[in-house]
């Protein structure tokens, strides 16, 4: 028996990185993305582990089919529009199955906190015949995780695990165990099975009955799975319920019967029959789509769900109380009356989230604006380039689908096009955009913001940094010479703090009728060693006459200071010593010349301690 | 046992996801059920951050319902007026008086509020607000950082939790060389108890 610890409060991701441990994987590769990013953080610090980070969904869980095919228990994290990016992989390791336990998670985002949609990926799970678990607190995430290894070696089937990023996100208490499974590799030699594994059609058409076949026993299965469950309360009101929703559930409505159901596909439909036949009114509580509502309804059992919940956005113990009353579920006593705002109250500046100070996309944006071209964006932090003032960012839809889109505008209309994009974006998605560029000839203008990591999700490595995820030393892609290979002429890199050559750059790729690609290169001003370099710099109040410019780069360390400048009438600017890095790009950009350069402030200091 | 709901509000890089750290620790220690839950992603971008800590026999939701916040720390001056839907007649306001000036405010297009106005708006909702001077305090205490143990000494006021078990967490949670520091803070935070009447 395992040894019993004292409980911790591990957010869903932690706890998912600790189950994965306990369950004796050994394999995890993955591609950051809020909410899932910190599932392979804390998993790569265990002992006896490999984790990665790779290039994209796709080959992360290509790879992680690799290590199952191969007999090792292997996991692989994404953020829900990941498993887009990986679909292809889902899709084929539902046909193949694996020789050990093999577990996607797919962190789904309802609310879009961090995202361009709120696709609810339990229906991927439908999709592909693969089973579902939907954790609902952190405990549930850490023993679902072990019980998809088992679920996923039992049938022969890869196992979607869907937190939310209410789960992956909040603490909760765990009780886990210091014991780590033993699990030997399952086989010793790389199976050679080409009727399982090698997917050409004559073999995918005898997989296919198999993984339907799979399906009803894993439908038999779900009627005995302890994790999904009854509980009998006052059979008036009967919940259907999963994940996140089953916890508003037992707050709001404490006295209903419930039916937890932590496997949302395939769903035990008996179950289901049972608990309706005994409860009077009987509802589906789920967030976004109506997945288990439409499966209900489907077997001939009355139910409310969507009538009552709405289907956008992230449900709370709010909207689920007023719904349920307006819907009479609950007795208007139950009303929690909102509280009563004051009729005068002063209005609360936003805070919409900025490039921060240093930023070297900062720059790049400045310089690209002057080219008044339009400019197809990609994922990553330099989409806040979309943000006033710079408002330099005209589409964004996925990740590293800006230069495609460039290229598609581009050529149709002949008109001259820029794409934007980060480093890790391009590793992940961009390179086969940028081929297209090249062979089929646009003269879009691509520019590859490259500060090294993955910033936007938390400075994460990747092929271009230098390091791996476990702390190692890797080559780093240069993306010059791969730029060039792909056979595009015309070719630079820059600092990205140089605006001056940013802007010349640009300007000379303007006037072409081919391809060409900026690399505008500057670490992210959050690293480490960055933080080390930074010199604020000043304002020279006697030369600054308030006009402006500086603060229309939308640096937050440019503050309009009390001082009035006496002909315009203007504040003048001060720069907040806290939050200035020294970029220079408000130096270079002041037509007054009122903003010390880093160089200056540099031989200020060095007068003084003189 | 009733559930107690904390609200923790203010601005990426302030601190406001150790301070509800340190919070759920001591509720662990004190033997109740917790849940914690914070949204990151954006925010460390400047952004407003906030975090909701509950204490309960067994809680259920992590997330705190309208109207129903017992307390509420803001860690910057005007954060306070995000939550006012979270708020009820008896809510406990502890709000640093320190400012972060939003680029909003500082590209002229939106303007900070007022200190009386921010407050006067409060006590509207709640008698129980009180300033907190936990930036300036933590500054003449040599780290502007522990501005939000301060504000958990005021806190640690109004709970029934032993001083041990706080000062427990707080070594649980802050790096070994500023255990010390922290202490003093939240001792700090504790005495302000003596001059405020919230």
């Amino acid at each position: 028996m395992t040894e019993e610890r004292p409980k911790d409060l591990l957010s869903g991701n932690e706890a998912i990185a600790r189950g994965a441990w306990e369950a004796g994987v050994t394999f995890a590769s993955g591609y950051p993305g809020t909410p899932s990013t910190e599932i392979l953080e804390n998993f790569a610090r265990y002992p006896g582990i490999y984790a990665e980070w790779a290039p994209n969904e796709k080959v992360a869980l290509d790879a992680a089919i690799g290590a199952a095919y191969a007999g090792r228990r292997a996991l692989a994290t994404m953020k829900h529009v990941g498993l887009n990016v990986a679909a292809d992989s889902f899709f084929y390791a539902s046909m193949t199955g694996a020789e050990a336990g093999l577990v996607i998670i797919s962190a789904d985002d309802p609310q879009m906190h961090s995202s361009q949609n709120e696709q609810d990926n339990r229906n991927y799970a439908k999709f592909a015949r693969v089973p579902c678990l939907d954790p609902a607190d952190s405990q549930e995430a850490r023993d679902m995780v072990i019980a998809g290894f088992d679920i996923s070696e039992q049938f022969d089937t890869p196992v979607l695990v869907r937190p939310t990023t209410r789960i992956s996100h909040s603490f909760t208490m765990v009780e886990s165990s210091d014991e780590r499974l033993d699990v030997p590799p399952r086989i010793k030699k790389f199976p050679k099975n080409p009727q399982k594994y090698v997917m050409v059609p004559a073999n995918a058409r005898h997989r296919h009955p198999f993984i339907e076949k799979r399906l009803q026993a894993l439908k038999d299965f779900a009627e005995t799975f302890p994790l999904n469950r009854t509980e009998w309360r006052d059979t008036e009101l009967g919940i259907i319920t999963g994940s996140v929703a089953y916890q508003y559930a037992r707050e709001v409505f404490p006295e209903a019967s419930i039916l937890k159901l932590g496997m949302s596909y395939p769903l035990p439909m008996q179950m289901i029959a049972d608990f309706a036949r005994r409860v009077k009114r009987l509802i589906v509580l789920e967030e976004l789509d109506p997945f288990i509502e439409e499966h209900v309804r489907l077997a001939g059992i009355p139910v409310e769900g969507k009538s009552i919940f709405p289907l956008c956005g992230e449900l709370n113990p709010t909207i689920v109380r007023n719904a349920a009353i307006e819907a009479g579920l609950l007795p208007a006593e139950h009303f929690i009356p909102p509280t009563e705002l004051p009729e005068k109250m002063p209005p609360v500046p936003v805070r919409p989230p900025v490039l921060c100070p240093g930023c070297p996309h900062r720059s790049t944006f400045w310089a690209i604006k002057k080219l008044h071209l339009p400019i197809n964006g990609d994922i990553g932090c330099y989409t806040l380039g979309v943000v006033h003032p710079l408002d330099a960012i005209d589409t964004t839809g996925c990740m590293g689908a800006g230069i495609g889109v460039a290229h598609g505008a581009s050529k149709s209309t002949g008109r001259k096009h820029v794409a934007v994009i980060g480093d890790s974006t391009f590793f992940h998605t961009g390179i086969p955009a940028l081929a297209n560029v090249a062979y089929n000839n646009s003269p879009v203008i691509t520019v590859i913001m490259d500060n090294r990591v993955t910033a936007m999700t938390g400075d994460q490595p990747n092929p271009g940094t230098g390091k791996n995820l476990m702390g190692g030393d890797a080559p780093r892609i240069e993306l010059e010479p791969l730029v060039k290979a792909m056979g595009i002429k015309h070719v630079k890199k820059v600092d990205a703090y140089d605006e001056k050559s940013v802007e010349t750059t640009l300007k000379e790729f303007k006037r072409l009728d081919e391809p060409s690609v900026l690399i505008t290169e500057r670490p992210c001003a959050l690293l480490p060693e960055v933080r080390k370099t930074y010199q604020p710099l000043k304002v020279d109040l006697e030369k600054c006459d308030g006009c402006g410019v500086c603060v229309r780069t939308g640096c937050p360390a440019l503050v309009r200071s009390s001082e009035i400048h006496e002909e315009s009438g203007r504040a003048k600017v001060e720069i907040d010593p806290l939050l200035c890095t020294g970029c220079d790009l408000c130096a270079q950009v002041c037509p007054s010349e009122a903003i010390t350069f880093r160089a200056q402030m540099d031989e200020l200091a060095f007068a003084t301690h003189i | 046992m009733k559930t107690i709901n904390f609200l923790l509000a203010g601005v990426g890089g302030q601190g406001v996801l150790m301070a509800s750290n340190i919070l759920a620790s001591v509720g662990m220690l004190a033997g109740y059920d917790v849940k914690k839950s914070e949204i990151h992603g954006m925010s460390q971008r400047g952004g407003n951050v906030s975090s909701h800590v509950r204490w309960g026999e067994i809680v259920h939701s992590p997330i705190i319902p309208d109207a129903s916040a017992d307390f509420l720390l803001a860690f910057e001056a005007m954060e306070a007026l995000r939550y006012l839907p979270m708020l009820r007649a008896d809510s406990v306001v502890l709000m640093d008086r320190h400012q972060i000036v939003p680029v909003t405010v500082t590209s002229g297009d939106a303007v900070y509020p007022e200190y009386a106005d921010i407050e006067g708006t409060l006590r509207q909702i709640s008698p129980n607000v009180q300033w907190v001077p936990g930036v300036e305090l933590a500054e003449e205490m040599g780290n502007a950082r522990v501005a939000n143990i301060i504000t958990l000494g005021l806190l640690s006021t109004y709970l029934d939790v032993p001083e041990s078990v706080w000062k427990q967490a707080i070594a649980r949670r802050v790096p070994q060389r500023f255990v010390e520091l922290n202490y003093h803070a939240w001792e700090t935070g504790r005495k302000l108890r003596e001059t405020v009447n919230a």
